[in-house]
């Protein structure tokens, strides 16, 4: 069960894909931040990338700060690895930090359950959308823009049309 | 034989099995498509499953490049004609196995 609307982002202090520890207070000066769960394996997360990408890149300068958490058992998933995870994220030069949950706190915390699934937070770093990117895995079906939509409200001071959607995607793999 | 084998936790099934029966039609075949739920390591390992969705022709996967991936409970990786990532295998792919 993922968390309420409403409710506060967890802390967290992480390694990165980039080969430093990311902390929650890192991220203090964004207006908004978006908590990304992802991992290297899912065709769902490969397939909203570009995306996901190119909305990094269009709101870095607007305060909006996007970071990646994958927090994939790695035993079971290998692909998952933080090994992996620096290879991806050089490999195509990710605009985002990518974390290595590998407790599975944050994920918990978030109560997240799938890659991709987005926690969208405020200023106050309140939850105010939760859910998909946008409403198709397939790019050139994809109509309504959902963390588009609601990162534009909130910079605009306004509330998100959408707060609530489902994430469609892999499921996150706890460690049993 | 068509076969589809799946995972209950990758939701990709449902639109490979609607796609398949739609290629079925539009090839006029009225084959059943044989459903297999995969439900743990070990069986993905003993029916080689790769993935969800697999997708076997005569025991044959349709996607040869994937078809020896690593057994696995998870969502398996297609690539579209344009080189896209999906979770489902294409149309294309569903076409050249069932001519």
């Amino acid at each position: 069960m993922s968390i309420a609307l409403g409710s506060k982002a967890p802390s967290f202090e992480l390694p990165g894909a980039d080969g430093t520890d990311h902390a929650t207070s890192e991220y203090d000066d964004a207006k908004l931040l978006a908590l990304v769960q992802y991992c290297n394996h899912c065709p769902y997360v490969l397939a909203w990338e570009g995306r996901l990408m190119a909305l990094a890149r269009d709101y870095a300068d607007l305060g909006v700060r996007v970071v990646a958490i994958n927090s994939n058992d790695v035993a079971r998933y290998p692909e998952d690895s933080f090994e992996r995870m620096k290879e991806r994220a050089a490999e195509l030069g990710f605009p985002f930090d990518y974390l290595f949950d590998a407790s599975q706190s944050l994920a918990r915390a978030l109560g997240a359950e799938r890659t991709p699934e987005v926690f969208l937070f405020d200023t106050e770093r309140r939850l105010r959308y939760h859910g998909a990117i946008d409403d198709s895995r397939d790019e050139d079906r994809a109509n309504r823009s959902y963390l588009r939509e609601a990162i534009d409200a909130l910079l605009a001071g306004e509330e998100p049309p959408v707060t609530e959607t489902e994430s469609v995607g892999c499921t996150v793999k706890w460690k049993s | 034989m068509i076969e589809l084998f799946y995972w209950e936790g990758c939701p990709s099934h449902p639109e490979a099995k609607a796609l398949l029966e739609q290629v079925l039609a539009e090839l006029g075949r009225d084959d059943q498509i044989v459903m297999t739920e995969v439900r743990s390591d070990e069986e993905a390992e003993r029916l080689r499953f790769p993935g969800s969705p697999t997708i076997r022709v005569d025991g044959r996967d349709i996607d040869a490049m994937g078809a020896n991936g690593r057994p696995s409970l998870t969502c398996r990786i297609y690539y579209l004609p344009d080189g896209r990532v999906s979770p489902v295998p294409s149309r294309e792919q569903m076409e050249a196995a069932l001519r």
